[in-house]
């Protein structure tokens, strides 16, 4: 084993890093490898930014344009809950 | 609500669907117990609410979730139109069945089984035969990050970033960038061109926020499928986003603004 090897965050690459972050972040790796990706993210610059930019694609995404129901579909579902579940419907 | 984003949804135009004449129409549902586990009870209140008739709680739901409803029920079904009417019958289903739901799960849990139910027969009678691997690009082999970014095995520091491979910070969050009007289309840009399977678990999760469970469970993926689905959807993402920045960046330049 070389020196890279024995400094914690050095035993893994950046090419690791990339392809481990999701795993990263989904909180699945086992606890050795994810205190060596952080060890790695505290000493690389590269791979600090990418594990960000991840993170805010990630939240980016939470506005991507949706579709949803009719204002119509869902006043008429409204209406349908009032008449079998409203206060005055008969059960 | 727990869990959910807050959508920003944009009403859709769709055929006209009378809420009346399908609620005349559909039995009560046979719910069966969802098959999947949430952590959470914190919906009491609203169950109560919605017990007792609240018209407004109702509301509330039908606004937040219809949009990631829709998204799921066109899981298992072909046209939008379908979805549509897969997710009115869905709530119906709720609004039918809401004394029968025993807290065990979450609501929305209890809500996206009902939803499977319905959307899952709908679309065997509408025989949907393409399986998702057939839609969209077929093959996804290309890295999701130029290998020549990093150096090679001989290097002192082998698969470590090159000084040119390294990424470079982003000029302002894509955050702003997607709330912005110019960039809403941005991100809606870069999942189009993501292979289907990618695309749909990318939407789940992260535009509609759903958990992983609930994910393999619709989609009926492995965990460890669909965190590769996961992991090649949003790499490939950023990699959208970091292109479009590069472009932006160059075309700031040749204009002689930014530094």
């Amino acid at each position: 084993m070389n020196d890279a090897q024995a400094t914690p965050g050095l035993s893994i690459s950046c090419q690791e890093v990339v392809e481990l972050v999701t795993d990263y972040l989904e909180g699945v790796l086992d606890s050795d490898t994810a205190a060596e990706i952080e060890a790695h993210l505290v000493l690389c610059d590269g791979c600090n930014i990418y594990v960000e930019q991840m993170r805010a694609t990630i939240r980016a995404l939470g506005n991507v344009p949706v579709s949803t129901l009719s204002e119509d579909a869902q006043a008429e579902l409204v209406r349908a809950f009032r008449d079998l579940r409203g206060p005055t419907a008969s059960r | 609500m727990r869990h959910m984003r807050s959508p920003k949804p944009s009403s859709e135009p769709g055929p006209d669907h009378h809420v009346s004449a399908r609620l005349a129409a559909i039995e009560p549902p046979v719910i069966k117990p969802p098959d999947i586990k949430t952590d959470d009870s914190a919906d009491v209140p609203l169950v109560d609410r919605l017990r007792a008739g609240e018209a407004d709680a109702f509301a509330e739901i039908v606004r937040a979730w219809s949009p990631m409803m829709l998204r799921v029920a066109r899981s298992y079904v072909s046209t939008d139109a379908s979805a549509q009417e897969v997710v009115q019958d869905a709530w119906l289903a709720l609004i039918r069945g809401i004394d029968r739901f025993e807290g065990r799960s979450s609501l929305r849990t209890w809500m996206l089984a009902i939803l499977g139910n319905l959307g899952r027969s709908r679309g065997v009678r509408e025989a949907r035969t393409v399986p998702l691997s057939s839609v969209g690009p077929a093959q996804d082999d290309r890295p999701l990050v130029d290998p020549d970014r990093f150096r090679g095995p001989d290097d002192q520091w082998p698969r470590h970033w090159t000084p040119v491979g390294q990424p470079r910070p982003w000029p302002r969050s894509p955050e702003e960038a997607t709330v912005a009007a110019e960039g809403r289309s941005l991100l809606a840009a870069g999942m189009a061109q993501l292979p289907e399977r990618q695309r749909r678990v990318v939407a789940l999760r992260d535009v509609h926020g759903l958990s992983s469970e609930e994910v393999c469970s619709i989609l009926g993926l492995s965990a460890s499928n669909q965190r590769v689905l996961l992991h090649r959807g949003r790499s490939r993402l950023r990699e959208h986003l970091e292109l479009y920045y590069a472009a932006d960046a160059s075309a700031a330049g040749d204009r002689g603004v930014g530094t």
